[in-house]
């Protein structure tokens, strides 16, 4: 927790209590924003899916240093298979399957949110091993590439026979449904009602909690060392004993593997999905999540991710009554605004805060660093 | 202390050559280096010791040659399995991983003697915190070992030239080595800096590891070396004792060209 904390490290109690404070705002927060209308539970939700995805994203691009472009592949991979093993769709355009499951798809969770990590998993294998040794800006187009590939498949994989309903998409697509309460319905507890979209708020909380736990376990172990050290210098890796080529598959395939599991959680949550949601353009919004907040530092890519999920949102919803109030008619629309609120919130940041809003804290500068430092970098 | 000879081969490459395009970088090439000593290989600029040193490390793949380490033989393909089979490197312009602290990356140097997964990090295993805190003593008592424990949290760019040189070699001690090998480790260094490293590199040594040792610095070379080979142009020009090499005529014209040898025949 004192990664979150840098300043209570030495207060053990006082970072007990800052964890107990913040459990209980996350706790209460559908509540309190829940006054202003269940849309703005619903970005919080979309909040907690970001972050986990974001997160994902770090372990290939901030720890490792591979620069992917097409991270959000993976997120419609788990959502593609949620949807097709949790809809009527494949019994419908199947008979045989129909024949073999007389009552349709509708698979638990606990099958689903295992197998969608373990096929994002494959993919980010599938992806990683062709692009072994290229880094840079070579890396960033091949996996470009590969996130508008699965996006076009997904589009095409409606005739001759159709696996993915094409543009349409997939629609009536199961909600979760955990030991018999289904998510769809209000769930009432009896000295509280809890809508379904503050049920699936407490469920991505839940899972993103967990991630975060990963995340820092990974960081903070061999493997997490292992990455950093390709990340710094791939060839002196190597000369430690490093095995970069395994190393920098395990890097993609756990970074896939929570972009999998958003990835079923988002097509439960929304009942349907089509291959616009999985365009590069959000490819390269979750990286701008993992940039601005702070590459390679957990709690600035949790902000960051917080930040651009849910600043969209109150663009929405006063965009066009504040020009309507000024005006009296709209002048620039929500979504363009957005845009370019977005640049330029990059443009400032590159200038300004090079290493992201909330970085890894530097460590020590060195009294005895002389001239001599210089002439070291230049050697 | 195993049953081996005192001074039984750690390194044998025999036959080793290396081409690039044109150019016979290695002709011929080998050495025996025997385990306690710090075995010099020295030359003029563009003799062929890094490519050399490089060959054995795995990073250029040679035409030919055979290599043994410690009565084993070992095929010098790919830097990891090097490293894992007990050679340990320092690099010539300083690599480390400048981001990270002092102590995180003598703690990469053990990652190929441990062996904790993914899985065993994420559930935090007994067998993997035990490990991370053996990890994490060793690396701190190598940190102590070359002098800079006091750096231990500071990112490695941080640090001074010379103490950089003496992180890089903690990293490659936490491997440990059989051989380690040291590319230029004088490069750079003023006079108080190259007296401290003779001392840590006897000192290393003296604990009992091998140590090959590219030098430019000839005075550094033949103080501390216990056996020197001299390359030049990619061939072997002599090999001896230090006090043996000094006075090779063929060492001689290497370094100082030819006016200084006895005068060739000329041709008129």
């Amino acid at each position: 927790m004192t990664l979150f904390f840098p300043s209570l490290r030495d207060k053990p109690a006082a970072a007990v209590a800052a964890t107990f404070l913040l459990a209980a705002v996350l706790i209460a927060a559908p509540f309190i924003v829940g006054t202003m209308g269940n849309a703005w539970v619903r970005a919080l939700a979309f909040a907690a899916l970001y972050v986990m995805l974001a997160l994902g994203l770090n372990i290939v691009v901030g720890f490792a240093g591979l620069l992917d472009l097409g991270y959000i592949a993976f997120y419609a991979v788990g959502a593609y298979m949620y949807a097709l093993l949790a809809s009527p769709h494949l019994t419908s355009n199947f008979p045989a399957l129909a024949a073999m499951f007389p009552q349709g798809f509708h698979n638990s969770i606990w099958m689903v949110i295992p197998l969608g990590a373990a096929l994002a998993a494959f993919f980010g294998v599938v992806l990683g091993a062709p692009v072994l040794k290229l880094r840079g800006d070579y890396l960033a187009i091949v996996t470009l590439g590969f996130g508008e590939i699965i996006r076009i498949f997904l589009n095409n994989l409606n005739a001759p026979l159709n696996f993915t309903n094409g543009p349409q998409g997939i629609t009536m697509i199961d909600p979760v449904e955990i030991a018999g309460i289904s998510f769809a319905r209000t769930l009432d507890l009896g000295f509280v009602k809890l809508p379904s979209v503050y049920l699936y708020y407490y469920l991505f909380l839940i899972l993103t909690v967990i991630t975060i736990i990963v995340c820092i376990r990974l960081q903070d172990s061999r493997l997490g060392r292992a990455w950093m050290a390709i990340r710094e210098d791939d060839i002196a890796a190597k000369a430690m004993g490093i095995n970069v080529r395994n190393v920098k598959l395990l890097a993609f395939a756990l970074g896939a593997t929570f972009g999998g599991v958003s990835g079923t959680m988002f097509a439960a949550f929304q009942g349907f999905v089509s291959p616009e949601s999985f365009s590069l353009m959000e490819s390269i919004i979750v990286l701008a999540m993992v940039v601005l907040g702070g590459l390679g530092h957990i709690p600035g890519v949790i902000l960051g991710a917080i930040l651009l999920s849910v600043f969209p949102e109150v663009l929405r919803h006063t965009v066009v009554p504040v020009q309507n109030q000024l005006f009296g008619h709209v002048i620039i629309d929500a979504e363009v605004l957005r845009m370019m609120l977005y640049g330029l919130a990059m443009v400032v940041i590159m200038l300004y805060r090079p290493k992201g809003l909330w970085p890894a804290p530097e460590h020590g500068v060195n009294p005895s660093t002389r001239g001599s430092a210089k002439a070291g970098a230049a050697g | 202390m195993s049953a081996v000879a005192a001074d039984a081969p750690v390194l044998r490459a025999a036959g080793v050559n290396k081409r690039f395009g044109g150019l016979q970088a290695l002709a011929d090439v080998g050495v025996t280096i025997r385990r306690g000593q710090i075995y010099g290989l020295i030359g003029p600029n563009g003799a062929g010791k890094t490519t050399f040193f490089n060959v054995i490390t795995g990073l250029y793949t040679p035409d030919s040659g055979s290599f043994e380490l410690a009565g084993k033989p070992y095929s010098p393909s790919e830097p990891h399995k090097v490293a894992e089979a007990g050679i340990a490197r320092t690099f010539q312009n300083i690599r480390l991983f400048p981001e990270m602290t002092a102590l995180e990356n003598v703690m990469v140097g053990r990652h190929v003697r441990t062996k904790a997964t993914a899985l065993g990090a994420v559930l935090r295993t007994g067998s993997q915190r035990a490990e991370e805190r053996a990890i994490r003593a060793r690396a701190l008592e190598l940190l102590d070992y070359v002098g800079i424990r006091r750096y231990a949290d500071f990112q490695a760019r941080t640090l001074a030239y010379g103490d950089q040189r003496r992180l890089e070699i903690a990293r490659a001690l936490a491997t440990d080595p059989k051989l380690l090998a040291l590319d230029e480790p004088a490069a750079g260094m003023n006079a108080t800096e190259k007296l401290s490293l003779r001392e840590l590199l006897s000192h290393i040594r003296s604990d009992g590891t091998t140590i090959l040792l590219i030098e430019h610095d000839v005075k550094l070379v033949m103080g501390l070396c216990d056996r020197v080979t001299v390359l030049d142009y990619g061939k072997i020009i002599a090999e001896g004792t230090p006090a043996e090499v000094q006075r090779d005529p063929a060492v001689i014209t290497a370094y100082l060209g030819g006016a200084h040898a006895p005068a060739p025949q000329t041709i008129s």
